[in-house]
C-alpha cells in the first residue's frame, strides 16, 4: 500500500464549448513528489491544476486524492458531481497557491492564515494563531503578521498565500504559476519558500514556467503542449536529454 | 413691498429652541422609523441580491421581477396601496400588534412594510454590484480552502462587499429619512405630519416648514458624519501601513448630499 500514488488522474478530458483542453491527461504523483508541470501557455497546464481540487468540472475520466475520487461519486455505473458540501471538505485537504494570490484584501496576514481553519475546520482561534505565527516564521514573514495585503510587496503577498494554504494541512500543494506575476526582485524569495517546503518533504504539484526551480527541486517533470502530456520523466531526463522532438522545441524557444 | 412679509420670528424662535412635546415626538417617529425601515431594507435586499445571483433560474427571476415592481412604481402609490387598499379590499385590516411594550398601529405596520420593500429594491441592485465587482480570484480562494458558502460570503465576501455598499448604502439612507414624510398621507404624525397639524392649528406655514427643513437637515447631516467614520472603518485595509485613520471632518460632509 506504500506506493499507493496520492494523486492519480486517469484519462482527464475536459471542454470548454467545442475546444478540448485536456485530451486524456494520465500520471501519478508519490506521497512527497514534487511534479512539475512545464509547457507553452494554453496548453491545459493550469485547468489542470484547477480540475485537481475541482475549481474546473471535468467531462470524462477520474482525479483521486488519497484514494478519494474528487468532485464526483459514483451512481449506477456513472460519475455524477457530488455534494457541494462534499466537495467542500476534499479541498480542505488540497492546498492552492493562486499566480495571483488572492489574498483576503480586508483581513491582515495573520487574519488571512488562520480563517479557514477557525471558520471552516471549527479549530481554536489561540491554537490557531500559534501554528499561524510558526508559518509565517517559516515563509519569513513574522514581522508582517499585522499588515494588509495592500501593505506588503507581491512576493510578500504570496508567501502570505503559501502560509495561508498550509494552514489547513493539506495532503497536497498545488501550485499555479505562483511566480508569474511576481517583480523579478521577488521571484527568488518565494521560490525559496518553495524549495523548503518540497525538502520538507511536501507533495506539491508546481505549474512553472521557471525552468531552473524545476530543474532543481522537481522529481519529475511533465511536458504538456495542446491539453496532452508529451512526456514524463526525471527532471534529469527531461532537462537533459528530452525524448520527444516536441520537448526539445519547447527547449530551444525559451533559449 | 416689504410690508407685506409676515414672519413672527417670536414664534419661529420658540418653536425652533423649545419646541412642543408633539414636535420631539414626531422627530422621534421619523428616526425610528427610518432606522428600523432601512434596516429591514438591507436584510431583505440582501437577500433579493443573492436571488439574482442563484444558480437556480427561478430565484433569478424573481429577484428581478422584484426589483422591477418595486422600482417601478411610486412610493406613494405603493404606501396608500399596501395601507388603504389592502384594508378596503378586506385582505387584512391591520389590528394592532403590541411587541412587548410597543405598540404598532395600523399605518406604523403599513409604513414599516412599504418603506422596507420598496428600500430593499434599491439596497438589492446596490448589494449586486458590489457583488459583482469583487474580485474573481476571492471565489477562487475561498472554494479553495473548502468554506461553505455561508462561511465564504460571511466572513470574506460581505466584508469587502460592505465597504463597497456604504457610499451608496448612506445615500439611501438619507432618502430614506426624507422619505418618511410621505407617511403624513396615511395618517401618521412623524416630523412632516406633526409640522402639518401644527401649521392647521396655527397658519405660520413659513416658520413651520423652515423648521422642518432645518430638522431634516440637521438628521441628514449627522448621518453623513456617522457615513464618514463607516467608510474610514471598511477602508482602514486600503492605507499604508503607518498612516493613521483620521475622520476627514466637516469637508465632503456639506455637500454631495442628495
Amino acid at each position: 500500500m506504500e506506493t499507493a500514488p496520492l494523486v492519480s488522474l486517469r484519462d482527464v478530458r475536459k471542454f470548454f464549448g467545442n475546444w478540448e483542453v485536456l485530451r486524456g491527461v494520465s500520471f501519478d504523483v508519490q506521497r512527497g513528489e514534487v511534479v512539475c508541470l512545464i509547457g507553452p501557455s494554453g496548453s491545459g497546464k493550469t485547468t489542470l491544476v484547477r480540475c485537481i481540487n475541482h475549481l474546473e468540472k471535468i467531462h470524462s475520466g477520474r482525479i483521486l486524492v488519497d484514494g478519494q475520487l474528487i468532485g464526483y461519486r459514483e451512481h449506477r455505473g456513472r460519475l455524477v458531481e457530488d455534494s457541494e458540501k462534499r466537495i467542500a471538505a476534499q479541498r480542505q485537504r488540497i492546498g492552492m497557491v493562486f499566480q495571483r494570490f488572492n489574498l483576503f484584501p480586508h483581513l491582515t496576514a495573520l487574519e488571512n492564515v488562520t480563517v479557514a481553519p477557525v471558520r471552516v475546520q471549527g479549530r481554536r482561534p489561540a491554537d490557531v494563531e500559534a501554528e499561524a505565527r510558526d508559518l509565517l516564521a517559516r515563509v519569513k514573514l513574522s514581522d508582517k503578521a499585522g499588515n494588509y495585503p495592500s501593505q506588503l510587496s507581491g512576493g510578500q503577498q504570496q508567501r502570505v498565500a503559501i502560509a495561508r494554504a498550509l494552514a489547513m494541512k493539506p495532503a497536497v500543494m498545488l501550485f499555479d504559476e505562483p511566480t508569474s506575476a511576481l517583480d523579478p526582485e521577488t521571484v527568488g524569495e518565494v521560490l525559496d519558500v518553495m524549495k523548503a517546503l518540497a525538502e520538507a518533504g511536501t507533495t506539491m504539484i508546481v505549474v512553472t514556467h521557471e525552468m531552473g526551480f524545476a530543474r532543481e527541486v522537481a522529481d519529475r517533470v511533465v511536458m504538456m503542449d495542446q491539453g496532452a502530456v508529451v512526456e514524463i520523466g526525471t527532471a534529469r531526463q527531461i532537462f537533459t536529454a528530452p525524448a520527444q522532438e516536441r520537448t526539445q522545441a519547447f527547449f530551444r524557444a525559451l533559449r | 413691498m416689504t410690508g407685506d412679509i409676515n414672519i413672527d420670528s417670536a414664534f419661529f424662535l420658540k418653536y425652533l429652541f423649545n419646541p412642543p412635546a408633539i414636535v420631539w415626538r414626531g422627530l422621534w417617529l421619523t428616526i425610528w422609523i427610518s432606522v428600523v425601515a432601512q434596516a429591514l431594507g438591507v436584510a431583505i435586499g440582501l437577500l433579493i441580491a443573492l436571488c439574482m445571483r442563484s444558480k437556480h433560474g427561478w430565484l433569478r427571476w424573481f429577484g428581478r421581477f422584484y426589483v422591477w415592481i418595486w422600482r417601478g412604481t411610486p412610493m406613494l402609490v405603493q404606501l396608500v396601496l399596501i395601507y388603504t387598499g389592502v384594508a378596503a379590499a378586506g385582505f387584512y385590516k391591520y389590528p394592532d400588534i403590541e411587541i412587548g411594550p410597543f405598540t404598532f398601529t395600523g399605518p406604523l405596520q403599513a409604513a414599516l412594510i412599504a418603506l422596507s420593500l420598496n428600500e430593499a429594491a434599491y439596497m438589492a441592485e446596490i448589494f449586486r454590484a458590489a457583488l459583482a465587482s469583487i474580485d474573481k480570484g476571492q471565489f477562487d480562494a475561498v472554494r479553495a480552502l473548502g468554506m461553505r458558502p455561508y462561511t465564504a460570503m460571511r466572513w470574506i465576501i460581505l466584508p469587502q462587499a460592505a465597504r463597497i455598499v456604504i457610499p451608496p448604502l448612506g445615500n439611501e439612507f438619507t432618502l430614506m429619512i426624507k422619505g418618511t414624510s410621505l407617511l403624513a398621507v396615511i395618517g401618521i404624525r412623524e416630523l412632516f405630519g406633526t409640522i402639518q397639524q401644527l401649521n392647521a392649528a396655527t397658519f405660520r406655514t413659513f416658520e413651520l416648514f423652515v423648521i422642518a427643513a432645518i430638522w431634516y437637515l440637521v438628521l441628514t447631516t449627522i448621518m453623513g458624519f456617522v457615513q464618514k467614520r463607516l467608510e474610514a472603518h471598511y477602508g482602514r485595509h486600503d492605507l499604508p501601513a503607518n498612516a493613521e485613520i483620521k475622520p476627514s471632518g466637516f469637508r465632503g460632509l456639506l455637500s454631495g448630499q442628495r
